[in-house]
């Protein structure tokens, strides 16, 4: 069935081709005819027997099918053997259907549909698949309405998974079997049968399969794609988890109302905003929905009398994030204020959960302070330009007291003996896989054992970093994903970005490394912007934006001089008030989504990406969110803003920007930049004063 | 027997174009190829039973035939006028017979007959090798029905255990004694004699050619070039590639396998299976044993005209007295019969006259050509047990590497166990066969008690402690106990004359295929211009031959 090549059409196979045809139009024709006059008599079905013998794939001849069906149900007196009779018809050119071509998708859902009745014995559907799964063990559509039927008669998932067992022993080769029991073991272990429980046991077993498979034949990619989700099963927490929040755990933000020049304070710790108000952010290590103010609840005086509202940070409109936000007001400026503490508790209520379908089951509390600091020198708004010139920018030295901003909330979750045997399982089993696959690899070279183990690595860094906090194995992670973009071109795109998102990982991984990241921005008194602290991920060659968990504190960053395509995660970034973009990839105004989410961004550079060079915006197929489905717009109320210019040839930056209230906006060196776009994006943000450099009046 | 013969009924026509005398498998297929072509054949044996030195037979007559093989030479020459009778005698190929029964009701009359044991044991067919296409092209596949050999196992030095030899990409992936890195390297070897193989038919692809240096070593250096542990040299080596003697001892190796001839074994094991959907492996055997074979190609030929005469000795050889060609041949019922060709099987040996000299054509015709491969003779041995050697297979094949046994083995012994499934002994009961290389009687008895040892036991009374000794280790590890044993040692030799056709003698080898070839070789000296089986327009159309194939999952 599979790797035959196709052979050249002989002459009297065309001829032959030609006559079938004939019947197939003639057939069609009349089988039409029927079907517009409504015509079920028996004349009628058999020609459509006939030409769905020829065409199996011809859905509306199903269709007329299921009509008729209906048609004569009602016509028939309820005996039960003329209705069995009726159905058992209808199997029958299923079965004459299917062997004209057995993957024929209108054919298998037309046996469902007739099986779903509940007038046919289904004992029999079982030998049919028998028969079907011998001559291709591999099919999809049988395999398919194998879990169809087995569901329909209840037959025990540990048979349908001795099947599979039998299955992959005869061939291994064989995706959908492996498939099939990925299925069949998570609903096992979830609802914990008798003899696969506990999961650890049942996993180890699986790994020992799977290894036969990818030892014996590493060229094969079934075992491969069973092993990663068998990876996956291991590594993920099936529970949603809290890895990070901004305010951190136990610090003390200070707040302010307008720039305050005081170097004794820490710029990872200040926090300025002109609305009021602060967000409180909360990461998990999941999206999950059901995040509000009865799930979490904050105590503190500083909302004593309002209901706190949350917002799930998610570009496509869904109730459903990884990150969500709410505001807290200021509390009052005082001089003699003091400290005010705010309590966060989450998940004692119950409430949130993943979109598996997981429960928060570790109610966790944490707690920071908060402290107003007056105002001592008013600036006006936007009164100067930010430069990003290299030349503005002094590393940070900082003082050893400092609190670390890096810190995270993985401790801060309880563990229990069960968690914690179990995260020594995971611990145990990554190594020893990240064992074998070091001893694969000493064999032979093969691009699949690289990029699991680069995974297995990872893998291992991540499980321990909560208590180790470094990245062991980042700079062999590095290197296996440089070899990979060497041995697999095709694929090196996503390579370059899985070592972006490990590169940033090793930065962020501990205060020292994160700091030779950070610079002061300015000489600190002129800038507008409350806390002058920028990092500074420039010249990295990163494709990809991640761990974004660590970076929740960030107000100012730059990111320019890399190959960003995407700034997919950026919108976490809450306190963000300054980006730079710019000298990347960002080939269109969609990539920019999540800076709709980024409020409180007032500077953006944006120039030399390849917006407008491409007619046709790839950043669609590559985000999960393209714009047009999201937006609800309102024309209406925009109309004289847009009066004069083609509102549809811009709707895209329409989108991005009307919601912003940038100060500052470099867009310059890309293609999309022409003076119209210019006067446009003017009109629809007029809290702009900057543009490419010049005011604007 | 001679009795029985003298009061047939004189055979007609008394001319043939072809005499075959022997019901073995060669001659089996010579005359039913002779006969295909259109040939007319006479084809006697002296047995009471087809099939020869290849028949499978009851207890008891398997005893007879192996013991009561040698005949004096009979008195019955007496001159004619145009030719010289020259006495024919029979040797015995089988020497050092050892028959031992351990449970007598087994050896009792109405048990005896359920048995079918074969004389050319341990034997199977390869579902790609050369006898199942002669069967196919034939059309002797229809009378005969195969089951397959359920698993092939290594007998392991180290821990004296068998290991299932991983012979397929599922078997490898299955087995769970071979370590992950070792199934790796293995399926990797096989990968690269694929690649090979399907590299040779385009032509192209250089690459992926084992190169012309490699195919000339030995198949054991280039095993070990490619970093194959021992282990897994010695499965590739014995168990599939099949190969006789110690490869890796030259002092000893009698016959250094190529790497181009271990390649082309690979091949065709690889090519075996999976041949046949409903074969389990590469190895088949037929029901009711190997004696099936020939009987199938001496029915072919009965269809194509042949004349069948069993219990029919023949005792001289007619020559004509001025050439010294051969005429005919005088049968022990006193009748002379003459034929174009004649073709003996290997048991027979033609004893001149010493008396008077005899002429110089006939001295010449007959000369016997001098035999190099004196050296080496097979230990054959069967038991009958009562238990399976794996509680869980029971048609299975065994490979005991050499050294595997004691360090001076240098013979690899293989066994097959055959089950009643088979149809070749009572329910609940099993025949094992074992063969061995050898130089002589000791050393080939030494082999083979070595490896029944190994994995049978004797019942309790003669060897009392091995079965408690066992059963305190491990209750299901208990060897299964012989009832019957026959060890025996077997000629290899072949006197070959000048103008007659002798058969090639059963060899050490487990399939048909270097017989065949010999067989093949030796119909096509004598009719140099005939085909095979030549293809008929009969209605059995050989595209799809594998349909025709009978064979029972």
């Amino acid at each position: 069935m599979h790797g035959r090549p196709r052979k050249d059409p002989k002459p009297e196979d065309a001829a032959a081709s030609v006559a079938k045809a004939e019947k197939l139009r003639s057939l069609q024709s009349q089988f039409l005819s029927n079907h517009h006059n409504k015509i079920y008599t028996n004349e009628a079905l058999e020609v459509n027997t006939k030409l769905l013998e020829v065409n199996p794939e011809y859905y509306t001849a199903w269709n007329f099918r299921k009509l008729a069906v209906e048609h004569r149900l009602s016509q028939s007196d309820s005996d039960p053997d003329s209705i069995k009779s009726i159905f058992s018809e209808e199997l029958k050119v299923v079965e004459s259907a299917l062997k004209q071509n057995f993957k024929s998708y209108g054919a298998w859902h037309h046996r469902k549909w007739v099986l779903s009745k509940g007038h046919s014995s289904i004992d029999h559907e079982m030998r049919l698949l028998d028969r079907y799964q011998k001559l291709d063990p591999r099919n999809f559509h049988a395999w398919n309405y194998r879990r169809f039927v087995a569901a329909l008669m209840n037959r025990s998932e540990v048979d349908e998974l001795r099947y599979t067992t039998d299955m992959i022993n005869s061939n291994f080769s064989n995706y959908s079997a492996w498939h099939n029991r990925s299925i069949l073991l998570s609903n096992l272990l979830q609802r914990k049968v008798q003899g696969f429980f506990p999961k650890e046991l049942v996993l180890n077993e699986e790994y020992e399969l799977v290894h036969q498979a990818l030892f014996t034949d590493p060229d094969d990619q079934s075992g491969w794609f069973y092993y990663l989700w068998l990876l996956d099963q291991t590594v993920k927490a099936d529970a949603p988890l809290l890895v990070s929040s901004w305010p951190a755990r136990d610090s003390l933000i200070i707040l302010e109302d307008q720039c305050l020049d005081d170097r004794a304070l820490s710029p990872f710790n200040t926090f300025h905003s002109d609305s009021g108000t602060f967000p409180l952010i909360v990461y998990f290590n999941q999206a999950v929905e059901g995040v509000n103010s009865s799930t979490i609840s904050v105590e503190s005086v500083l909302n004593a009398n309002s209901e706190l509202n949350w917002k799930p940070l998610s570009t496509n409109n869904s109730q459903t994030a990884q990150v969500w936000v709410t505001y807290l007001n200021y509390p009052k400026v005082d001089v003699h204020s003091e400290a005010y503490p705010v309590e966060v508790s989450i998940g004692h209520s119950g409430g949130i959960i993943s979109s598996s379908g997981f429960h928060y089951s570790h109610p966790s509390r944490f707690a920071f302070k908060v402290f107003a600091r007056p105002v001592k020198t008013p600036i006006g708004h936007g009164g100067e330009i930010i430069s990003w010139q290299d030349g503005n920018f002094a590393l940070y030295e900082t003082s050893p007291e400092e609190p670390n901003p890096t810190i995270s909330l993985d401790q801060l979750n309880s563990k229990d003996d069960n968690e914690k045997t179990s995260s020594e399982w995971r611990a145990e089993t990554i190594a020893n896989e990240i064992a074998l696959f070091q001893e694969l690899l000493s064999e032979i070279s093969c691009k699949i054992g690289k990029l699991t183990l680069a995974r297995l690595l990872k893998a291992h860094d991540t499980l321990l970093s909560p208590c180790a906090n470094k990245m062991v194995y980042s700079e062999e992670v590095i290197k296996l994903y440089s070899d990979l973009r060497v041995l697999d071109p095709p694929h090196s795109q996503f390579y370059k970005d899985e070592h972006s998102l490990t590169l940033l990982q090793q930065i962020t991984s501990t205060r020292e490394s994160l700091l030779r990241y950070c610079f002061l921005h300015g000489d600190g008194t002129s800038s507008f912007i409350g806390n002058s602290m920028c990092l500074r991920l420039n010249n990295l060659s990163l494709s990809r934006m991640g761990s974004i968990e660590r970076l929740l504190w960030v107000q100012m960053l730059d990111l320019s001089h890399n190959e960003l395509r995407s700034i997919e995660g950026l919108e976490a970034m809450q306190l963000l008030s300054c980006l730079n973009l710019s000298n990347n990839k960002l080939s269109g105004f969609t990539a920019l989504g999540p800076l709709r989410l980024l409020k409180l961004l007032k500077v953006l550079d944006i120039s030399c990406n390849q917006i407008g060079s491409h007619s046709i915006d790839t950043t669609r197929y590559l985000c999960s969110s393209p714009l047009c489905h999201t937006e609800e717009m309102d024309w209406g109320r925009d109309e004289t803003v847009t009066a004069d210019v083609n509102l549809a040839n811009y709707w895209e930056a329409f989108v991005i920007f009307r919601g912003l209230s940038l100060t500052q906006l470099d867009i310059a060196g890309n293609a999309v930049a022409d003076e119209k776009l210019k006067s446009f994006l003017v009109k629809i943000v007029p809290t702009l004063k900057w543009l490419d450099g010049g005011e604007l009046h | 027997m001679s009795e029985d013969a003298s009061s047939y009924p004189p055979i007609e026509p008394t001319t043939f174009d072809l005499i075959v005398v022997g019901t073995g498998v060669p001659e089996s297929v010579i005359s039913a190829s002779a006969s295909a072509n259109g040939k007319t054949v006479l084809h006697l044996d002296p047995n009471p039973f087809y099939g020869s030195h290849f028949a499978s037979l009851p207890l008891h007559q398997l005893s007879c035939f192996l013991s009561s093989h040698s005949t004096p030479p009979p008195s019955a020459a007496s001159t004619g006028c145009d030719y010289t009778p020259v006495a024919l005698t029979r040797r015995s190929l089988y020497s050092d017979i050892e028959i031992s029964s351990y449970s007598p009701e087994i050896i009792g009359e109405e048990h005896s007959r359920k048995f079918s044991i074969d004389l050319c044991g341990p034997r199977v067919l390869f579902c790609a090798d050369k006898s199942i296409d002669l069967m196919l092209r034939s059309g002797c596949s229809q009378y005969v029905e195969f089951k397959s050999i359920d698993a092939s196992f290594v007998f392991e030095e180290n821990d004296k255990k068998l290991m299932s030899v991983p012979d397929s990409r599922a078997a490898i992936f299955k087995d769970r004694s071979l370590g992950l890195t070792e199934k790796n390297q293995l399926m990797r070897f096989f990968k690269l004699v694929q690649q090979h193989l399907a590299g040779s038919d385009d032509g192209g692809g250089e690459t992926s050619k084992i190169s012309a240096e490699d195919l000339e070593s030995p198949f054991v250096e280039f095993l070990k070039k490619m970093r194959l542990p021992p282990k897994i040299k010695s499965i590739i080596l014995y168990a599939i590639a099949m190969a006789d003697y110690d490869q890796e001892n030259m002092e000893v190796c009698e016959q250094v396998l190529k790497t181009k001839d271990g390649i082309d074994r690979l091949a065709l094991y690889n090519a075996s299976v999976g041949r046949f959907s409903n074969a389990l492996g590469a190895l088949i055997y037929p029901i009711y044993g190997q004696g099936e074979l020939p009987q199938g190609f001496c029915r072919r030929a009965a269809v194509k005209g042949c004349i069948h005469v069993l219990r029919m000795p023949v005792i001289a050889l007619l020559m004509d007295k001025g050439t010294g060609r051969y005429k005919g041949v005088r049968l022990s019922s006193g009748q002379d019969l003459f034929s174009q060709q004649l073709v003996l099987d290997p048991s027979y040996i033609v004893s001149l006259p010493f008396a008077s000299s005899p002429p110089e054509p006939l001295k010449e015709s007959l000369k016997v050509s001098d035999n190099r491969d004196v050296k080496w003779k097979l230990a054959r041995g069967i038991c009958i047990t009562g238990s399976s050697l794996r509680a869980d297979t029971s048609n299975l094949l065994v490979v005991y590497p050499p050294r595997s046994l004691y360090p001076e083995q240098v013979t690899p012994i293989r066994a097959l166990q055959i089950s009643s499934d088979l149809a070749v002994c009572p329910l609940g009961m099993f025949v094992l066969y074992f063969s061995a290389l050898c130089k002589d009687g000791n050393e080939g008895k030494r082999l083979l008690h070595a490896a029944m040892d190994a994995l049978l036991s004797l019942p309790e009374s003669g060897c009392p402690d091995s079965g408690t000794a066992v059963q305190n280790e491990v209750a299901a590890e208990v060897k299964p106990t012989i009832l019957w044993k026959a060890l025996y040692i077997q000629e290899l030799t072949v006197d070959q004359f000048e103008s007659i056709s002798t058969t090639p003698i059963p060899d050490g080898d487990l399939n048909y295929n270097n017989l065949l070839d010999a067989t093949l070789k030796l119909f096509q000296k004598m009719y140099p211009h005939e085909e095979v089986f030549p293809e008929t327009a009969s209605p059995e159309n050989p595209e799809d031959d594998d349909n025709e194939f009978s064979l029972e999952s």
